[in-house]
């Protein structure tokens, strides 16, 4: 056989998991992500006491493709001097980090793209950073003056929140001590405790960099709609503009992986270690049963037959993936399956609550003004994460070279963060007092009148 | 052979973005093939084994230094400079020197490859296993061997960093 | 157009821009464009472009009797149609002399409070949405509904409702009302609070609101400012108390008065005037006194010449209708003054050095509708 041939099947059979891992990744979250949109819209509808699609298919289910299907067949609209390479560039490179950036996440204890990077976390956080060209060089490439401000808003918020979350993961990575995914979640489970506990501040901190991160609410004014100007996605519409958006909800999806990896114990199940804690193994199976249990009730009370028939094949579907779930535990051969498919499930469903935090707060808070969001972000949040920084460290040392109980060194830094940051914020009070008291919005002469004539 | 061919790949994206970003008029699109060539490079540590140079390049380079290229691009006027034609002069002197490196690195490739195990287009990779964790390893040289020229490094950057604060509020 | 331009060019300095918003622009709510000139960020002063919803509405008035003129009055303020009907019914009735019953005044009491609510938790529902929260425009709007619902079973209308008769009411309040209305009543309050736990203590919302758009009492009194925003600036007047009209002198209420004259406050002052609104619509349900319900007026409407100036307190401000009769059964004029005409004025006072985020704040906390700018 031709060596070269044979150097590629050779590197087939030892990476073929690698690659199918990779391709559905590439095929699989772009779909997830319109659903993620749809449980957006439904979540949002039931938080305003209203009820969201309901009409493209049944409950709204639909409506991710319906909306795909509209998008794709928009008409491409290019404005007239924008620069047609980085236009078609900017939107390909949004999706694409996000997509990188999963490459490297664990789902579980078996599914991961790129296994074992040295530099793991360190990978995701940095691919997952290149989304930023995407929002800058779109910004640039829309030709309009208000896209490239609205661009450059969107990034500076991006690089000062990053600055931010990397400092609240380092807190973590102390207590992991290694950049390895896999490693890290191993670690969680020798201490066994998820390190969201051991460093409930730096968790915090994350939450809300992240959230500035992935530009959402409350920290979306380069991206409102009632703001003066769309931002950087003002001229891109059709799948461009459907582009961004699933590379924003990939975003998320990364996001959400990293602080589940790290502070919440990866695919971990709560209490890892304790053994009267086993019973919780058989969480997943039985939730998903119950599920379908609900389908099941569900299904009697539903107004027309193709609903019926839809709650049904729901419940049929939540009872095979308890099956899939429960079985393994109970069939000693099967056992081996049992880290992989629970750990998914495990991980999984902490992205999802990790999600639905963002979502949740998208509804109820409002929207920082630019500001204050930059303010919030360097005077607030990066001097509070250094300080976490310095408080772990020394309650690792504590730990190790002086033989202080694991949790008493913790909670006693946790403490001083949070004493830390009461004093920032009573610093911030002061200095907004001072500012206001002192410069009422500055007002030349109120008898120039500009517009008078 | 895979080696060879993932090698020439990032090479060849490197040299080839290399030339475009010098040869643009639109700055801009410069930048991108900028950053092109940082990734491509980026690809080839990766490729040595130098994983944490790899994460480093990408995002202190092309996440740090390159959006600030990009910055400065957007926020200065270029529609002044894109009808200037730029260093008409210097054309020719470029291409000979350029020609000359080329042919003293030639020289140097050539003469090199009869040395036995020791080739430049095919380095003996250490096996993977022998590798200590990059990242581990670099971090023991730097805090323990390397202190004092880590130290003077961040205070450098603290200083340019206060520097470019204090240079930015004197101009409102 | 010209002077315009070359206005522009003498006065834009070098880092100065001007600025357009609107008039298609989710938060101008209604077409409104306004030019702001721009230093950077800073906003240094603003011009209101106003006249895309003029319809001639005074001039309309010459050309119709009395009566024939009252549904026109709805579609100024669309938002609390049955206060700019209060207000014409009340000042037609001054001109001919005549007064309308008690039970009729009383009923009207109840309808202009619940109306007053109602235009309240619009103004409150689309400035938290312009701010960036997105929930409690969908709770004012449900209890909103209820509110229409019970329009609807009055007078057949909800928005543009045409409730009041000259000299009373044509409509006897139908059988479930004043049950209804104390439901409403009733469970309002533990409304209320839902938005104040979404908004009031909210550091976010204060942040957006406290210290932006600070319009002084003097300047108030100067730019002729008047409801919510006149009070939250610390006077308090307000006709209902000053000039007590329909029943409102039956009925204990406060008025809430801010401190500083900012955004927060004037969301205060409304918050606060939902609240007695309610106790308003309590206390009148209790005691609907029985009796006729329109006065005595003929047919045709003949009042005799002269002119008469009436004002109420609508929910955006006070608003005023001066007639001028010519002994005829048409008008010879009618001067509507309208609240948010005259409270659009403080906007580039209230505007200046904010940054352009909080030119749309401010310009939610004035409440202003279009229709009754433009008429």
């Amino acid at each position: 056989m031709h060596p070269n041939l044979h150097a590629l099947l050779v590197f087939l059979q030892t990476w073929w998991v690698e690659l199918v891992s990779g391709v559905v990744i590439v095929a699989v979250v772009p779909l997830i992500a319109g659903y993620l949109v749809l449980m957006e819209r439904k979540l949002m509808a039931d938080m305003q006491a209203r009820l969201g699609p309901m009409r493209v298919g049944p409950h709204g289910l639909l409506q991710p493709i319906a909306d795909a299907v509209k998008l794709l067949i928009k008409e491409d609209i290019i404005p007239d001097n924008a620069d047609k390479l980085v236009f078609w560039l900017a939107p390909v490179v949004s999706m694409t980090a996000a997509l990188t950036a999963m490459g490297a996440i664990a789902f579980g204890p078996t599914f991961q793209v790129a296994r074992d990077i040295n530099v793991g976390l360190l990978f995701v956080i940095g691919v997952s950073s290149l989304g930023l060209f995407g929002i800058v060089l779109g910004g640039w490439a829309s030709n309009s003056h208000y896209s490239i401000m609205g661009a450059l808003r969107s990034t500076a918020q991006l690089v000062s929140y990053e600055t931010a979350a990397g400092l609240a993961l380092v807190s973590g990575l102390l207590l992991a001590g290694t950049l390895n995914i896999r490693a890290i979640v191993d670690a969680q489970q020798h201490l066994g405790v998820w390190f969201v506990f051991l460093a409930p501040v730096a968790f915090f901190i994350y939450v809300v960099a992240s959230i500035a991160e992935t530009n959402r609410a409350p920290f979306d004014l380069p991206e409102a709609e009632s703001e003066l100007v769309a931002g950087y996605m003002t001229e891109y519409s059709g799948f461009r503009w459907a582009l961004y958006f699933l590379g924003e909800y990939a975003n998320m999806i990364v996001v959400g992986a990293v602080a589940a990896t790290l502070f919440l114990g990866g695919w971990l199940r709560p209490f890892p270690n304790v053994r009267w804690m086993n019973w919780l193994d058989a969480l997943p199976a039985l939730s998903t049963a119950a599920v379908g249990v609900y389908c099941v009730w569900r299904a009697g009370k539903q107004p027309a037959r193709v609903q019926t028939w839809f709650m049904w094949g729901v419940a049929l579907a939540c009872f095979a993936g308890a099956l899939i779930l429960g079985v393994p535990l109970l069939m000693a051969p099967l056992k081996f399956l049992v880290p992989g498919l629970h750990g998914a499930f495990w991980f999984l469903l902490k992205i999802s609550a990790y999600i639905y935090l963002f979502m949740w707060l998208r509804f109820t808070l409002p929207r920082y003004r630019f500001d204050q969001l930059m303010h919030l972000g360097w005077y607030i949040l990066i001097p509070l994460a250094i300080v976490n920084v310095l408080a772990v460290g020394v309650a690792m040392i504590l730990e190790t070279e002086y033989g202080w109980n694991r949790w008493l060194a913790m909670i006693a830094t946790t403490i001083i963060t949070l004493a830390a940051a009461l004093f920032l914020m009573r610093l911030n009070d002061k200095r907004e007092a001072a500012a206001s008291s002192a410069a009422p919005p500055p007002e030349e002469a109120s008898t120039e009148d500009s517009y008078a004539g | 052979m895979l080696d060879k061919a993932i090698f020439f790949f990032f090479a060849g994206v490197a040299i080839l973005s290399a030339g475009l970003m010098v040869t643009r008029r639109n700055a801009i699109h410069s930048a991108v093939f900028l950053i092109t060539t940082l990734l491509a490079t980026a690809g080839i540590f990766l490729q040595l084994r130098a994983e944490f140079i790899f994460i480093a390049q990408i995002i202190l380079y092309v996440g740090g230094i390159m959006v600030l290229f990009i910055f400065v691009i957007m926020l200065v006027r270029l529609d002044v400079a894109l009808h200037q034609i730029q260093f008409s002069r210097q054309k020719w002197v470029a291409l000979f020197v350029t020609l000359a490196l080329a042919a003293e690195v030639g020289v140097m490739l050539w003469s090199s490859r009869k040395v036995p195990g020791q080739g430049f287009l095919l380095p003996n990779a250490v096996p993977a296993a022998k590798l200590l964790p990059n990242t581990e390893e670099l971090a023991g040289r730097l805090f323990d061997g390397y202190l004092l020229p880590f130290e003077i490094a961040s205070v450098l950057l603290l200083v340019a960093m206060v520097g470019a604060v204090v240079m930015a509020k004197k101009r409102t | 157009m010209q002077d315009d331009a070359a206005q522009n060019q003498t006065l834009l300095g070098a880092d100065e821009l001007v600025l357009n918003m609107g008039p298609q622009h989710p938060s101008t709510h209604g077409v409104l464009r306004v030019k702001l000139k721009l230093d950077g960020e800073r906003v240094r002063g603003t011009e209101c472009v106003i006249g895309y919803l003029h319809r001639g509405v005074e001039k309309i008035a010459e050309n119709r009797t009395y009566q024939q003129f009252a549904p026109y009055v709805d579609r100024m303020d669309y938002v609390a149609a049955v206060s700019n009907g209060l207000g014409y019914c009340e000042a037609v009735e001054k001109l001919l002399n005549v007064e309308a019953p008690p039970r009729a005044k009383v009923i009207r009491t109840i309808m202009t409070e619940l109306q007053r609510i109602a235009s309240h938790l619009i103004w409150l529902g689309t400035h938290a949405l312009d701010i960036g929260a997105l929930t409690p425009l969908f709770y004012c709007l449900r209890e909103r509904e209820e509110i229409l619902k019970i329009f609807e079973k009055y007078c057949g209308a909800r928005l543009t409702t045409h409730a009041f008769r000259i000299g009373g009411l044509q409509y006897e309040a139908y059988d479930s009302f004043e049950k209804d209305v104390e439901r409403f009543c009733k469970d309002f309050e533990r409304r209320i609070q839902e938005y104040v736990d979404l908004l009031t203590g909210n550091s976010i919302w204060i942040g957006r609101t406290r210290n932006v758009g600070v319009l002084s009492a003097e300047d108030c009194i100067a730019l002729g400012a008047s409801g919510p925003v006149l009070r939250a600036s610390g006077v308090k007047w307000d006709l209902r108390r000053a000039q007590p009209y329909a029943a409102y002198d039956q009925y204990k209420f406060e008025i809430p008065v801010g401190t500083k004259g900012d955004t927060y406050d004037r969301y205060m002052v409304r918050m606060e005037e939902m609240r007695q609104s309610r106790l308003i619509c309590l206390q009148a349900i209790e005691n609907i006194p029985a009796g006729p319900i329109i006065g005595k007026v003929g047919k045709v409407l003949k009042p005799p010449a002269g002119e008469i100036y009436h004002s109420i307190e609508a929910p955006k401000g006070i608003l005023g209708y001066y007639i001028v009769s010519d002994g005829t059964t048409q008008p010879y004029r009618v001067r509507i003054r309208p609240p948010s005409f005259i409270n659009l004025q403080a906007l580039d006072k209230m505007a200046r050095g904010h940054l352009v985020a909080d030119v749309v704040a401010i310009i939610g906390t004035l409440d202003i509708v279009l229709g009754e700018v433009d008429r």
